[in-house]
């Protein structure tokens, strides 16, 4: 947790990271929101905020916006305090959740809207809008109203206006939530091109861990207002910072501290991800160096397409889930009930300091 | 769930079942029975009181009186009409009408945009509720009640004139202003629930989008705030606007000796027994009316009315 945290939170380098949170606090009435985070996000990157609804990630990005002004800490943008600056004081655009087109105009003037309000005369800003429409595909849209049209193209609208004005930080408020799914992974490909392409920095706000996962360079993981891990996508998944962590991304097998301490003799809860479990049929142990077995007893099965998430629960230990890729070898009814030993090489282990330690 | 047997009998915790109702179903299987069913009353009332009544009212205005017996008589005119449209007694009485209308619906929405704004936008949620009822909490007493409340402000050595002495303020006494001033206070519920609901409707993002694409809080009003309200002020004008116009009990309490078209209507009906006349200046307000909504129909206001 410390380690991860300082890796957060130094840049290594004397570089002034895009936004630097010190111990940032909001509290509404008697609910502390936002308590004491640290947070730097380097120049360029998309950095994902994570964490389930309600941990305080998008009062951070709001905080970022300046839509909400902090109880107590500093927020920096290049280095510049933006503390207690207005929204259209600072250099950050929001793409919002639920878009925040304007509807009575059409799409070229909401494009230009950022322009026009810098004074920018009228054809030099529509103009640059009409590009930034081509540029989202949606050239040929430029005189519709809003409400004509799909989900999708508004989502592409809205980002066609933020980045018009080139911020320095692009805040995204949960911005494909309303999206199909296969609309939604789309998405994902254009937007994380089109942050690379442009190298503005992006903050992004999600509560889906997979979004988060397949698209950021790095992921902060916010659990009641504070931030639990922050680390690169393969960090965060194969190495949990902690009991919230292991359990909100992705699945894990979590054995508490007295079933950790009967396996391996150390009293900490660890985990273990379902594709790291074996299931041998038969029942026969691995009998390898480095490879723990353990006996138990087949639940149930979830077949999930590429593969089968078996629940098997283990002889005085947790119901583990392990994810089998090949074929079963006979039909759920006739599998239920087995006695079969599910094995895991011990580097597949992650242990997780309880909380406050 | 324990599925029964066929047969057994029904114990006391079962699940009641739906009755059959062969009525009901049938008003389910035929969308134009039902359609009748729900329109039939509403609209008989719709065509035989309120357009036929108008429609009397317009044919009225073309008959006259008979001087002798009093007697309306059935004898096609355009006297009343000609009379109410030329003698500079009436137009100044129209024009005078017009005024306060006017008047009264610019006070109104002066007054209405800021305290709609903040109730909409600033007010908690429970201070939002409270607020709302304090608006609509003047219908709830007479007109009359109010009217009367007015002139005992406007009255010498009343509310007003003591408040003013001080600064040397005096109350404007009944007349004209005092017309405008009840008319502005009775009417501004009307004025401020529309644009209230006008304001509820803008989602607060874009208010936010405005200012993070950089526009200071007065452009966001200018660009994004008043072209969403100008169809809820709209309504607020028709109400503010239209109820001013007709008005003839406010003037008769604190208006003095001015007269609108309203007074004018009223004093035909009553004292001159000269139903036709009376029939003719209503239709002024009435064609003054039709012609505001005949402009601001395009702005798509009617449809939040």
């Amino acid at each position: 947790m410390t380690e991860t945290l300082a890796a957060g939170t130094s840049t290594g380098t004397d570089e002034v990271p895009a936004i630097r949170l010190r111990k940032l606090t909001k509290v509404f009435g008697d609910t502390v929101a936002v308590n004491a985070v640290d947070l730097d996000i380097r120049h360029g990157e998309f950095f994902s905020m994570l964490g389930p609804s309600g941990s305080g990630k998008t009062t951070v990005l709001r905080l970022i916006a300046g839509f909400e002004l902090p109880t107590s800490g500093t927020i920096e943008l290049e280095g510049k305090d933006v503390t207690a600056k207005a929204p259209f004081q600072r250099d950050v655009n929001t793409v919002f959740q639920d878009y925040a087109l304007f509807p009575h105009m059409s799409l070229v003037d909401n494009v230009a809207y950022g322009l026009r309000v810098r004074g920018m005369p009228g054809n030099q800003r529509r103009e640059r809008a009409r590009e930034a429409l081509d540029r989202v595909q949606l050239g040929k849209f430029v005189g519709r109203k809003p409400a004509q049209l799909s989900g999708g193209q508004r989502q592409r609208v809205a980002l066609a206006r933020a980045l018009v004005v080139e911020p320095k930080v692009l805040l995204l408020d949960e911005p494909l939530g309303a999206l199909d799914l296969k609309l939604r992974q789309q998405m994902q490909v254009e937007l994380k091109e089109l942050q690379r392409s442009l190298g503005i920095t992006f903050i992004f706000v999600t509560h889906d861990q997979e979004e988060a996962l397949t698209m950021s360079d790095r992921i902060g993981v916010f659990n009641n207002g504070s931030i639990e891990q922050i680390g690169t996508a393969h960090e965060i998944y194969e190495r949990p910072g902690d009991i919230f962590v292991a359990n909100f991304v992705g699945t894990s097998n979590i054995f508490d501290a007295g079933q950790a301490q009967s396996v391996y003799g150390r009293a900490e809860p660890l985990c273990i991800r379902p594709e790291r479990l074996r299931v041998a049929w038969a029942g026969e142990p691995e009998r390898r160096a480095g490879v723990t077995s353990r006996s138990g007893s087949v639940t149930s099965f979830v077949y999930v397409g590429h593969a089968t998430q078996v629940r098997v629960q283990l002889d005085g230990g947790p119901a583990v889930v392990a994810l089998v890729p090949e074929k079963l070898p006979g039909s759920d009814a006739e599998l239920v009930n087995r006695p079969v030993t599910v094995s895991w090489d011990d580097d597949a282990v992650v242990w997780l300091p309880a909380h406050g330690s | 769930m324990q599925q029964r047997p066929p047969g057994a009998p029904r114990d006391a915790g079962a699940v009641p079942r739906a009755k059959a109702h062969a009525f009901s179903a049938l008003l389910h299987r035929s969308p134009r029975l039902r359609l009748a069913a729900l329109l039939t009353a509403p609209a008989g009332w719709l065509v035989l009181v309120y357009i036929a009544a108008l429609a009397a009212l317009l044919i009225t205005a073309f008959w006259t009186v008979d001087t002798f017996t009093g007697e309306v008589s059935t004898v096609w005119t355009t006297e009343n009409i000609v009379t109410v449209l030329t003698d500079p007694v009436y137009q100044r009485i129209t024009l005078r009408t017009l005024w306060i209308a006017v008047a009264v619906t610019v006070i109104d929405m002066i007054l209405a945009l800021p305290i709609a704004f903040f109730i909409a936008k600033v007010a908690s949620a429970r201070w939002e509720k409270l607020l709302v009822v304090a608006v609509l909490m003047p219908l709830w007493a007479s007109y009359l009640v109010k009217a009367y409340a007015w002139r005992n402000v406007l009255a010498e050595g009343g509310l007003l004139e003591w408040l003013g002495a001080p600064i040397g303020l005096s109350s404007p006494g009944y007349g004209e202003t005092a017309v405008i001033l009840t008319l502005s206070y009775i009417w501004l519920p009307y004025m401020i629930l529309p644009i209230y609901a006008g304001f509820d409707r803008v989602p607060d993002s874009l208010l936010e989008a405005s200012g993070d694409l950089g526009a200071k809080p007065l452009t966001t009003m200018r660009l994004v705030m008043l072209p969403l309200l100008v169809p809820s002020i709209i309504a607020g004008t028709i109400f503010t606007f239209s109820l001013s116009l007709g008005d003839y009990i406010t003037a008769q309490i604190v208006g003095g000796t001015t007269q609108m078209l309203g007074t004018v209507v009223y004093a035909n009906v009553g004292a001159a027994n000269n139903l036709p006349f009376a029939a003719a200046v209503s239709l002024v307000p009435i064609a003054i009316i039709m012609f505001y909504l005949f402009i601001v129909r395009r702005t798509g206001a009617l449809n939040n009315l």
